[in-house]
């Protein structure tokens, strides 16, 4: 096997060393009844075979790069600087472990640092840090954070949140007799306080743009919530939003948490991203992950370490703020790099054009296709329709064409049975917009 | 040196190319933001700031790196590229499942394989590291209680298990009651008997365990947990001990997780992304997360998303992908012959290492040890020393240093694994080292305690740094 340097005749003198006769007797200590003799049934593939092999199954699907996509729901095609990859493949930040041994892991110290200073520009807010899971993660860390802090167990959630982040916080919640309670959204598609209470409530989470790409009117709702003493969250699931609508920090959110994945990686099927976490710096220590710090070294220069491990479960166990250990640390290089190439135009530039490409895209479907938007509410790059008939029979009569159409909302909101929800970003062309406004005119043509 | 990317910007420059806006421009109806504050600079200057931050790292393809617990093994190239292709890259979690069929097959068949590995009957691959495995397995088995209609609310855990077991624990909404270890490492049945009751939900279980040490009570452990009707949690993190010569799911284990970026080659990225699978028996099967992969009567592959007993979601979308890409590479390069021959190289490595070290450094537990071992630097007080001192002298020397002051109940802990990727020589070499540390501990501590002086940096005063934390750029 190519990747094992040992040789037969090592193999035997050292067992001979250890006095032993066969690699058995390594594993004398494992009971006999339990011992397996026989290797498993999996067949090994010589490289060739195995890269044909992948070849064959990444050929069965359609992908967003050959296969024109309006897909959004969290998970956007951005384009990524070639140097990106160039830079993440190189063998000393990917094949390196969490930074234990600081003097030998300054450049994933310094970089989660740039990282963490990154996202703190981003947001506005004044701590972040070195990444959680996803999106999803993140937030119901911030609904742990926000009881910790609080002392209260009501969880308000815009129903508007994303279905599978509301999914996750329901799971993590259950067991922690936290309440969570929905709130709804108005006619306008926009968060609708007027129907909960915010007494007893641990937090709010809102998301901006919402999951039906509305933009919501941040200022009030952390008032709102602030006004009885809860935590104001702001989640979000397409980063690129932050290059053009108010930091977090402008409408006082006490955590600023979402989906990083728009900050220059593919889509990969929903995984891995990257879950961003910030928050105010009064709450530091009440952090879920990893944080790292300027500090000096023994002849003063400086240098970056691990701080405020005391909240973290390798020291403080099952006191610790979380129990996460491995993150996504390469993810969040991956961002950093991104953001470091775009600069402040570009990524201010990325943020408009998708609001431009979303727009002339909502426009057109309404001109041409003479689809009704489901919601008022301004919004970002993303937008959703209620169309005469079903979004799976429009989406399945795009995907005939060629075009991965919209996110049908059914599934996760029964009473938007026949809302259809699409996205744009800066890869969409003019052309490709044409075209789906085209076939959904078409579709619907052939309806009537 | 350590110049941060803010302060290598100025004014005028781009490091990106976007294509022109091709659409007419819309009336910008929402609330907009002044300047971000993000650096500008040209490409060329941002691939040089990063290609030489790169260059402080130690790293695997460097040299050995063998952090106990961590499994460092060498990830392979072709991986990488499997995992960049856009058939997988590319691909939307919307898109329907007709269009990913590929996809679908590829965790089809790797959920397969894990159980044929592990001995279990069905995997999830949504959580994303060992740690949230665990969370997912102890939800799992909340919930196989919940529907017998029994309250359970202990977690059990070994003075040895890793802080991760015990965090999960909590946030399961569980108490951590915690068993001792016996006087050859492994669970004290005496203390874990005193700690059975019928309130104990599970015990989570390392095995080997932390110490590298084969548990051999572990059928009677299993039987003891599931007298009382407890049941059985395994971290994964140490599969790369018997992986080919005994699975957690015969040893008695209901619920698994196991770590693909540790035992599956999948690289650690600097601390993540990583990929914790569930492996469930049967019982547990209707309470997995969904979405589930499905193979239908036609060899049609589907999610599964109407699943009524289902704890629900762990996490967006099918968990880290592309990881999971990769390691199915990894398990179709070694098939089982590879993957029985990489336990027992990675074993036969740690025993050789331990045979050469031991004697100049305390071995709390003489066994044969499994994948990995843990060591005593606690002689080194009687010079002032501490294991810090041992593990920055290594760094020193062009070594990673093991993995230190874990598990808890070895003093001055060093922890090491040398893995199936590393040659004979290496393993000398690296034994060499240790038994110089140990002699100029002896007659030079100051070099010890002023080590490392051949790094990036020299030793940080972590001290200073938490006092009053820095913890972004102004
Ligand atoms: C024994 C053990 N359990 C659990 C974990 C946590 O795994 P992860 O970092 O993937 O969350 C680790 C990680 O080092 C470990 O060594």
């Amino acid at each position: 096997m190519r990747y094992f340097p040992l040789t037969p005749d090592d193999r035997v003198e050292m067992l001979g060393a250890l006095g032993l006769s066969s690699t058995e007797d390594l594993f004398a200590d494992i009971p006999a009844a339990i011992r397996i003799r026989q290797p498993f049934s999996i067949p090994a593939l010589f490289e060739p075979e195995v890269v044909e092999r992948l070849e064959s199954l990444a050929a069965k699907n359609l992908n967003t790069k050959s296969t024109s996509s309006f897909l959004g729901g969290g998970i956007y095609r951005h384009y990524v600087p070639a140097a990106i990859k160039h830079l993440l493949m190189r063998a000393e930040f990917y094949t390196a472990y969490t930074p234990y041994q600081a003097e030998v892991s300054q450049g994933t110290l310094q970089a989660v640092f740039e990282y963490q200073t990154m996202i703190c520009l981003l947001t506005g807010m004044e701590v972040a840090n070195a990444s959680m899971y996803d999106g999803a993660t993140a937030v119901a860390e911030a609904s742990l954070m926000a009881r910790s802090i609080t002392g209260r167990k009501r969880v308000l959630v815009a129903g508007s949140l994303h279905p599978q982040y509301r999914a996750t916080l329901r799971t993590y919640l259950h067991l922690q007799g936290l309440e969570l309670v929905e709130v709804p959204w108005d006619e306008r598609g926009a968060l609708d306080l007027s129907r909960v209470c915010a007494e007893e409530a641990a937090c709010l989470i809102v998301q901006s743009p919402n999951f039906f790409g509305l933009v919501e009117e941040m200022s009030a709702a952390g008032q709102w919530i602030h006004a009885a003493g809860g935590i104001f969250v702001h989640a979000f699931a397409e980063a690129a939003s932050l290059g053009l609508l108010p930091p977090s920090a402008s409408f006082d959110a006490d955590i600023a948490c979402g989906e990083g994945q728009s900050l220059g990686m593919p889509p990969s099927y929903g995984g891995p991203g990257l879950g961003i976490f910030a928050a105010k710096e009064k709450y530091v220590r009440r952090m879920p992950g990893r944080l790292i710090g300027e500090a000096l070294d023994a002849d003063g220069q400086r240098a970056f370490t691990m701080v405020l491990a005391t909240r973290e479960q390798h020291i403080r166990r099952e006191k610790a703020t979380s129990n996460i250990c491995s993150n996504q640390a390469l993810c969040a290089l991956n961002a950093l790099i991104y953001l470091s190439l775009l600069g402040e135009e570009g990524f201010r530039q990325v943020a408009e054009q998708c609001y431009h490409k979303a727009h002339y895209l909502a426009e057109r479907l309404q001109a041409v296709a003479g689809l009704k938007p489901t919601f008022a509410a301004p919004f970002f790059n993303e937008v959703a329709f209620t169309i005469p008939g079903s979004p799976q029979a429009l989406n399945a009569y795009l995907l005939k064409h060629g075009i991965l159409g919209g996110i049908a909302l059914d599934r996760d909101y029964p009473g938007l049975a026949n809302s259809w929800l699409v996205a744009a970003t800066e890869m969409n062309s003019k052309e490709q917009i044409d075209a789906l406004v085209a076939r959904v005119a078409q579709w619907r043509g052939g309806l009537a | 040196m350590s110049e941060l990317i803010f302060e290598k910007s100025k004014h005028g420059c781009t490091g990106c190319s976007l294509t022109h806006l091709d659409v007419p421009q819309a009336e910008i109806d929402i609330p907009t933001r002044a300047g971000i504050g993000l650096p500008t600079l040209s490409e060329p200057e941002v691939v040089r700031h990063f290609t030489n931050l790169s260059r402080k790292n130690f790293a695997l393809d460097i040299g050995f790196y063998p952090l106990g617990s961590c499994t460092m093994k060498y990830n392979p190239k072709v991986n990488e590229d499997m995992a960049a292709l856009p058939g997988f890259a590319q691909l939307h979690p919307y898109q329907p499942d007709s269009s990913a069929q590929g996809a679908l097959e590829l965790l089809w068949e790797l959920d397969r394989a894990l159980c044929e590995i592990t001995g279990m009957d069905r995997f999830t691959l949504q959580p994303a590291a060992g740690a949230h495995g665990e969370l997912t397995g102890l939800f799992l088995i909340a919930r196989y209680f919940q529907e017998k209609g029994q309250k359970r609310d202990i977690v059990l855990v070994p003075d040895s298990a890793h802080g991760t077991n015990p965090a999960s624990a909590a946030l399961a909404g569980c108490q951590v009651v915690v068993v001792r270890s016996d006087s050859r490492g492994g669970v004290d049945l005496e203390d874990l008997k005193a700690k059975l009751s019928d309130r104990v939900m599970a015990l989570m279980l390392t095995n080997p365990n932390t110490l590298g040490l084969f548990d051999e009570n572990i059928l009677t452990i299993a039987e003891l947990v599931h007298a009382v009707g407890g049941l059985l949690y395994y971290d994964g993190a140490n599969l790369e001990g018997t992986c080919g010569y005994a699975r957690p799911g015969d040893m008695g284990f209901d619920v698994v997780h196991v770590n693909l970026h540790k035992t599956f080659s999948t690289p650690h990225g600097g601390g993540g992304p990583g990929s914790g699978p569930v492996g469930v028996k049967e019982m547990l099967e209707p309470f997995l997360p969904v979405p589930v992969v499905t193979k239908k009567a036609d060899g049609a592959f589907a999610l599964d998303w109407e699943r009524p007993q289902t704890i629900g979601m762990m996490r967006s979308f099918l968990g880290n992908f592309l990881v999971a890409v990769k390691a199915y590479t990894y398990i179709l390069s070694l098939g089982g012959t590879g993957l029985r021959q990489m336990t027992a190289d990675a074993v036969l490595n740690a025993n050789y290492l331990l045979s050469l070290v031991k004697g100049t450094y305390e071995l709390p537990y003489d066994r044969i040890c499994k994948h990995e071992f843990v060591l005593s630097t606690h002689k080194f007080g009687q010079w002032g020393l501490k294991v810090t001192d041992v593990a920055k002298r290594l760094l020193d020397k062009g070594f990673h240093a093991p993995t230190i002051a874990f598990p808890l109940i070895v003093d001055g802990a060093l922890m090491v694994e040398p893995t199936e990727t590393e040659s004979k020589g290496t393993l000398e070499s690296f034994a060499k080292a240790l038994l110089e540390i140990e002699e100029e501990a002896r007659t030079h501590p100051e070099l010890l305690k002023e080590a490392p002086r051949h790094t990036p940096v020299r030793r940080i005063d972590d001290v200073a740094a938490n006092r009053s934390p820095v913890l972004r750029w102004k």
